[in-house]
């Protein structure tokens, strides 16, 4: 029997972090948390999470961009989620789908705030392939 | 591995070829992403051809010796920085021509080598100029993000104002649905929350307005002879339920009383933010500790705490408006972020002065200083 799949989640909102790690309880997964690059870091070095749902601003606007390339030189094989309110704020829009983004953004997804749940199952599912 | 395309423009066939053994096999680490860059290089021998590879191809540093036969280095690199290629450049200069050196970094080139130089010298400006470039590119969208953000106060109120909106959304859905309980009690703590985040968007609206006040200029001020004490006793009196809560005491050391030319609105501003620091940041059953005296030319007002702290980095930001120390101990404080920024902008309007002296978990003391002569226009 296989034990449950860990989802590290880092945000500097409590009430996010709470959330999502609600939700992956509910999807059935173990969570782990972070408040932000800092203290991820601090966790990756003695765990390593199944799947990583990050916070794109958090200690620095570029916090998570930082904290998605950690993650994936320590492990390649973690799927990343940068999951964001920027674009809603300022516009912007930041995707992993060009070369150029790629190069650069070491997620696998890059996430709106406020997905409905489903969505956000659906997505670690096939990010785990499960 | 990334590999990072490098023009080598010089007319010596030999500084090529030299630059490009040096180049070959080299490798940038970045300091915390351990992630290696190695280079590719391209030649070209004027700068005329130079330009032609660049509307070409994407190059990402170029090396530009000054001497060249047909146009000069300093005017490829005008050229470059007209077009906007999204390249660093790095000049090759002589030793001889320093005063070259310093046109051409203010022309937009990253920095230079003298020449001759040693291996080791290029190895290390490449490494510098690779760190910069892999940054600059990195937060390219977000420092124009970042530009928005920090100089458009309205894009961050936004931000400070939906982020609770969407954290109380978020509780209740969670709720509507009721997934997770059936009984009020399963869901006690998200009820708690989504009140905290109110009670700190509440603090926000309110300094808001504090803050359009000051900002709308003196014609609303109304100053008179104000006494300070007593607006200060009010502040404290106003704290005392948030200061039980903590079991903190508050200590007074002040004169009777003590009248300054002032709104009493702002000194209750200033008083109010900053005894309600002192009481948030505080650990239970601290103290914090209010002294006004007059030195020969001013009004000093200190509140000092025993709290966490704020270490010296953080102490920089203190006074920015948004800035609020995000860390462990802070994240179930709230605050709207503008706190001091008002209480800074206040004093200013008196010529006075607001430091900081902080110690993690020992306390922080704010002194403000204000000045008798320099009264308020």
């Amino acid at each position: 029997m296989n034990s449950k799949k860990t989802i590290l989640i880092v945000d500097d909102d409590i009430d996010f972090r709470n959330q999502i790690k609600f939700y992956c309880e509910k999807f059935g997964y173990e969570t782990i948390t972070a408040n932000g690059e800092i203290e991820a870091i601090e966790v990756i070095k003695t765990k390593k999470p199944d799947l990583a749902i990050i916070d794109l601003m958090m200690e620095k606007d570029d916090s998570g961009f930082i904290l998605s390339y950690k993650i994936k030189q320590k492990y390649p094989d973690v799927p990343v989620i940068i999951a964001t309110a920027v674009t809603s704020e300022t516009g912007l829009i930041f995707g992993v789908e060009s070369h150029e983004e790629q190069q650069w953004i070491k997620a696998d997804l890059i996430m709106e705030k406020g997905v409905r749940p489903d969505q956000l199952q659906r997505e670690i599912k096939r990010l785990l392939k499960e | 591995m990334s590999d990072l395309k490098v023009l080598i423009v010089d007319d010596e066939p030999g500084i090529r070829s030299g630059i490009s053994r040096i180049l070959r096999n080299y490798r940038v680490g970045y300091p915390f992403l351990e992630e290696d860059f190695g280079f590719t290089l391209t030649e070209a021998e004027t700068g005329e051809i130079a330009l032609e590879i660049l509307e070409k191809q994407e190059i990402d540093i170029v090396l530009l010796d000054n001497k060249l036969p047909g146009m000069e280095g300093i005017d490829v690199l005008e050229q470059i920085n007209k077009r906007n290629y999204d390249t660093a450049v790095m000049m090759i200069t002589s030793y001889a021509s320093l005063e070259l050196a310093v046109t051409a970094t203010k022309r937009g080139a990253y920095n230079f080598v003298p020449k001759p130089f040693t291996p080791e010298e290029l190895r290390g400006a490449i490494e510098s100029i690779t760190k910069h470039l892999f940054l600059k590119r990195m937060t390219k969208k977000m420092s124009e993000t970042a530009r928005q953000i920090r100089f458009q106060f309205l894009s961050v109120l936004s931000h400070e104002l939906k982020s609770p909106i969407n954290a109380i959304e978020g509780y209740l859905k969670i709720m509507q649905e009721k997934q997770a309980g059936t009984s009020i009690d399963d869901y006690m703590h998200m009820i708690n929350r989504s009140i905290e985040r109110i009670t700190g968007m509440r603090s926000l609206i309110m300094d808001m307005l504090d803050l359009t006040r000051i900002e709308n200029g003196t014609k609303s001020r109304n100053l008179k002879e104000v006494d300070i004490i007593e607006c200060t006793k009010m502040a404290i009196s106003s704290m005392e339920p948030m200061a039980i809560q903590k079991n903190i005491k508050i200590l007074t050391a002040f004169p009777e009383s003590l009248i300054l030319t002032a709104d009493s609105n702002e000194v209750e501003i200033i008083c109010n933010n900053l005894i309600s620091n002192a009481i948030k940041y505080n650990r239970d059953n601290g103290t914090v500790t209010v002294s006004i005296f007059t030195d020969k030319t001013n009004l000093n007002i200190i509140v000092e705490d025993t709290g966490i702290g704020i270490n010296a980095e953080e102490q920089e930001f203190l006074f920015q408006e948004f800035m609020r120390i995000k860390n462990k101990k802070t994240q179930n404080i709230s605050g709207s972020g503008l706190g001091l920024s008002i209480v800074k902008k206040i004093i200013e309007l008196y010529n006075g002065t607001i430091t900081v002296e902080s110690q993690p978990d020992v306390g922080t003391k704010f002194i403000v200083k204000i000045p008798f002569k320099a009264q308020p226009a």
